[in-house]
């Protein structure tokens, strides 16, 4: 049982923090392209340096992401090597095909860090923008091998055996288009924030600074567009959810009875015993409305599965009202700035907006987080839903702690290694740069 | 037939991937024997490609998770203590040596990112070899009573760590052929040439320590090898091949000495692999894990190759042309 959780929260730190970078691989390559863009289209050196000094931040996280990455490859069968044995076959199909992603990436990068000088201007913007898509593609691929978890497709699962496996159909599952969509803009609300609200902090103490600005002008744009689409896109997530996996739905939602004209809860704290919400703001029948699209709809409640297949439920409703905040703040704040951006644009540089901005900085990471919890402990008990329990799957390797401890330690390490290089990156900036 | 090719791109991936990332690793362990120079010599060997180079470790594990699962749920799950040495390694060696090379101010720091790297190296390198021995030699036990059984004595004997130690030699024989190619400076040049020497005697007789220690542990390599023509003839070109590697070394010529390491190196794990065939991984008082009985189910081994012809078709070029545009060429 110990071995379970720790097993479990190896997992769960691995694969938290290879996401940031996942999205940082994402999306970074179309900021570096908008602003190298820029500077063929102007020949104003701003975003030149802009782009070059993006892509040194770049470098290193790429290589964080792909040993993370790889320690993942490996740390499945690790930890879940019954859990690997029966659905490397079926979902094996997508990490093949991401395997060439890899590639195309990594030669893509190694063109656009060391050929700035060496390939015409065209050419070196390609392989730039090549990064990014090959980027999004593995993400999109990978998505397909964890949507595959959620909604297990192509097989037949007799006597605890897979059969007849047709892993096309795995790969192109129930959950896969509605993840994918969801994770990709993920990906540039979190690193668009990120970024735009790093840049507002610089400009803070330095407010005439044309890179900043420029910086911060074009990841807030692409963040904000990202921001105001991905409610939709999540909406879309829920009720594909309500259709597939209707346990995750009332764990997030906190939602036991099965009713009709279901009422939505904004925060509260679910009691799992006597099975209610506490302290929670409750909006009569926007449940249904939500997750069926018609307030008379029937929504499926926990209490219609036992209660050991019960995700946790208190974990997976927070989670899903941290992703919901932050993602309604970010829209706002998204908002204000096309508005500003519009008509007021001498605004944009106020104390209050940039302090604004600043403060955005980690919400859309947070996002992501939350989001994965909802996803990964919301499919609770099960490792492949409704066919193989997470127990089940688990190593007979006893001691589960150590490479807990290990791999937690390395990556906190790490992390602190990587917010000293970045501080030190910014610091030279002037140095290296006339237009900061 | 299916099961054919997809070892063959197996063991394509695995020859780039010792080729390429196996330098990576022997230019660390380079780095430490000629340490009191304080050369950067991975710098200047890999840099434009080092970021695809790993990708080929991750095309063998996919394609072992999804082709022969069973094959890899074994040996993750019984070598698991080398397995996550190998990666603590792998962590710590592949962000080091990019933030020694990104790292916006160049001062103390850059003597730790060196340290951890060459060590990293070095350990990373010899826990590949333990995992390739561990999986030969046969003390896997698929019902092991006691912790020891199971998830140390696989692994924790002299063959295997003869095995580590052969490949860090290797390795670091690659390493040091490569980078006297790339070496401008007479001086560099002579002393790597010579280190270059010095390791092809240390692969050779830690190659013949594996077969010793290999017939000390029960593990009859030797009456294996006799039986299999393909092994024979690799092994004898391997020796033909050495004086001629040796002069031109000596005479410090680049690209013929990289051309005839580089075969060596494809010959030993040809033979590696006939003699290995069709075991993939042994087993203790069970059957052993073969390709053929481990293989996925016919439709999952189509799009599996489906997979990697498509793929080496968009990858093998474009990775000849990135060479070609930045080799030898000095990075800023
Ligand atoms: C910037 C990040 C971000 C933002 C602003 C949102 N989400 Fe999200 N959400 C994620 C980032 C995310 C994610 C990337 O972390 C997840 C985890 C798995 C996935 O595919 O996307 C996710 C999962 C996820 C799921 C579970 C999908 C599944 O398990 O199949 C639902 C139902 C929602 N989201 C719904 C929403 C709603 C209704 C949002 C806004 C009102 C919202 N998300 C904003
Ligand atoms: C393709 C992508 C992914 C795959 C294949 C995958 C696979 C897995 C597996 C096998 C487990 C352990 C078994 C289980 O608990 O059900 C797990 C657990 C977990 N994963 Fe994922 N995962 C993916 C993406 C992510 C991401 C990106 C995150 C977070 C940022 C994440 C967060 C978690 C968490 C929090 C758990 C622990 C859940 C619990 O045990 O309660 N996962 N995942
Ligand atoms: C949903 C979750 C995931 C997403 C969106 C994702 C996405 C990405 C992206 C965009 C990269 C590029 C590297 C970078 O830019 O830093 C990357 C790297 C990598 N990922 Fe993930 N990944 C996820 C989960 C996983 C899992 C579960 C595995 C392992 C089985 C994995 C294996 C890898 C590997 C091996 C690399 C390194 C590739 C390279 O060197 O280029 N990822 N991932």
């Amino acid at each position: 049982m110990e071995d379970l959780l720790y097993a479990r929260l190896q997992m769960a730190v691995s694969l938290g923090f290879h996401i940031i970078f996942a999205c940082i691989g994402m999306a970074m390559p179309f900021l570096m392209a908008v602003a190298e863009y820029r500077w063929i289209k102007t020949g104003k050196i701003v975003y030149r340096d802009l782009a070059k000094a993006w892509s040194k931040g770049v470098a290193i996280f790429f290589a964080t992401g792909a040993v993370s990455g790889t320690v993942l490859s490996l740390e499945l069968g690790l930890l879940w090597p019954t859990f690997m044995e029966h659905a490397g076959p079926i979902f094996g199909m997508p990490f093949s095909w991401e395997g060439t992603a890899f590639f195309v990436e990594a030669i893509a990068l190694g063109f656009f860090l060391y050929g700035w000088d060496k390939l015409n201007k065209w050419v070196h913007w390609t392989s730039g923008l090549l990064v990014g898509v090959s980027g999004v593609a593995s993400g999109i691929f990978v998505l397909a091998a964890n949507a595959w978890m959620n909604s297990p497709e192509g097989f037949d699962w007799v006597n605890g055996q897979a059969i007849n496996v047709d892993p096309v159909a795995a790969m192109f599952n129930d959950a896969w288009f509605s993840q994918a969509l969801h994770m990709t803009i993920a990906a540039f609300v979190a690193t668009g924030f990120a970024v735009a609200g790093l840049h507002a902090f610089l400009l803070l103490r330095n407010r005439d600074s044309i890179f900043h600005r420029k910086a911060m002008k074009i990841a807030l744009t692409i963040g904000a567009i990202a921001a105001l689409l991905q409610p939709l896109s999540g909406d879309y997530s829920a009720k594909d959810m309500a259709e597939r996996q209707p346990a995750k739905l009332a764990a997030m939602e906190s939602h036991f009875k099965t009713e009709r004209y279901a009422d939505l809860y904004i925060g509260g704290i679910p009691d799992q015993q006597n099975r209610e919400v506490n302290y929670g703001i409750q909006i009569p029948g926007l449940l249904s409305f939500l997750a069926h699209g018609s307030f008379d709809a029937k929504v499926t409640g926990l209490e219609e599965f036992p209660e050991e297949e019960w995700p946790p439920v208190l974990i997976t409703h927070i989670a899903f009202q941290v992703m919901v905040f932050c993602s309604i703040i970010m829209a706002l704040v998204g908002l204000l700035y096309l508005i500003l951006n519009w008509r007021w644009k001498e605004r944009i540089n106020r104390r209050w907006f940039l302090w604004l901005v600043g403060l955005m900085t980690p919400l859309g990471f947070i996002a992501v987080e939350a989001g994965w919890t909802v996803t990964e402990v919301g499919r609770q008990p099960w490792i492949i839903y409704g066919i193989m329990k997470t127990e089940d799957a688990l190593t007979n390797m006893p001691g589960l702690e150590y490479p807990f401890y290990l791999f937690t330690g390395l990556y906190l390490f790490l992390s602190i290694i990587l917010i000293w290089l970045m501080k030190r990156q910014i610091t030279t900036l002037e140095e290296k740069y006339e237009s900061v | 037939m299916l099961v054919d090719i997809i070892i063959f791109f197996l063991g394509f991936a695995l020859v780039l991937y010792c080729l390429l990332g196996g330098a990576d690793f022997g230019a660390g362990i380079l780095e430490l024997l000629v340490g009191k120079h304080n050369w950067k010599l991975v710098d200047r060997a890999i840099s434009p490609i080092w970021e695809a180079n790993h990708v080929w470790l991750v095309l063998v594990v996919v394609i072992l998770f999804m082709g022969f699962p069973s094959v890899y749920s074994t040996i993750t799950q019984y070598l698991h203590i080398p397995i996550i040495l190998l990666l603590v390694g792998i962590i710590l060696r592949g962000t080091a040596f990019t933030y020694r090379h990104y790292d916006a101010r160049k001062d103390v720091s850059s003597k730790a990112y060196d340290w951890v790297f060459r060590l990293s190296s070095l350990v990373s390198a010899f826990f590949i070899g333990v995992i390739v021995g561990a999986s030969i030699l046969g003390r896997i036990s698929l019902e092991p009573e006691t912790f020891y059984e199971g998830f140390v004595r696989p692994w924790f004997n002299l063959f295997s760590a003869s095995v580590g130690l052969f490949t860090m030699f290797l390795f670091s024989f690659l390493a040091a052929v490569y980078s006297m190619g790339e070496s401008r400076m007479k001086p560099e040049k002579q002393l790597l040439s010579r280190i270059a020497r010095w390791l092809t005697i240390a692969v050779v007789l830690s190659g013949a320590a594996v077969f010793l220690i290999g017939e000390m542990s029960n593990l009859y390599l030797l009456s294996r090898f006799i039986y299999s023509p393909i092994a024979i003839a690799a092994v004898i070109l391997t020796a033909i091949i050495l004086p001629f590697l040796w002069r031109s070394l000596s005479a410090g010529r680049g690209l013929q000495s990289r051309l005839l390491a580089a075969s060596e190196m494809v010959l030993v794990l040809v033979a590696w692999f006939e003699v290995q065939s069709p075991v993939v991984v042994a087993i203790s008082n069970s059957s052993n894990l073969t390709f053929g009985e481990t293989a996925a189910p016919e439709a999952t081994l189509w799009q599996l190759v489906i997979a990697l012809f498509v793929g080496s078709l968009i990858i093998l070029p474009s990775l000849f042309y990135l060479m070609r545009v930045f080799k030898g060429n000095q990075i800023t």
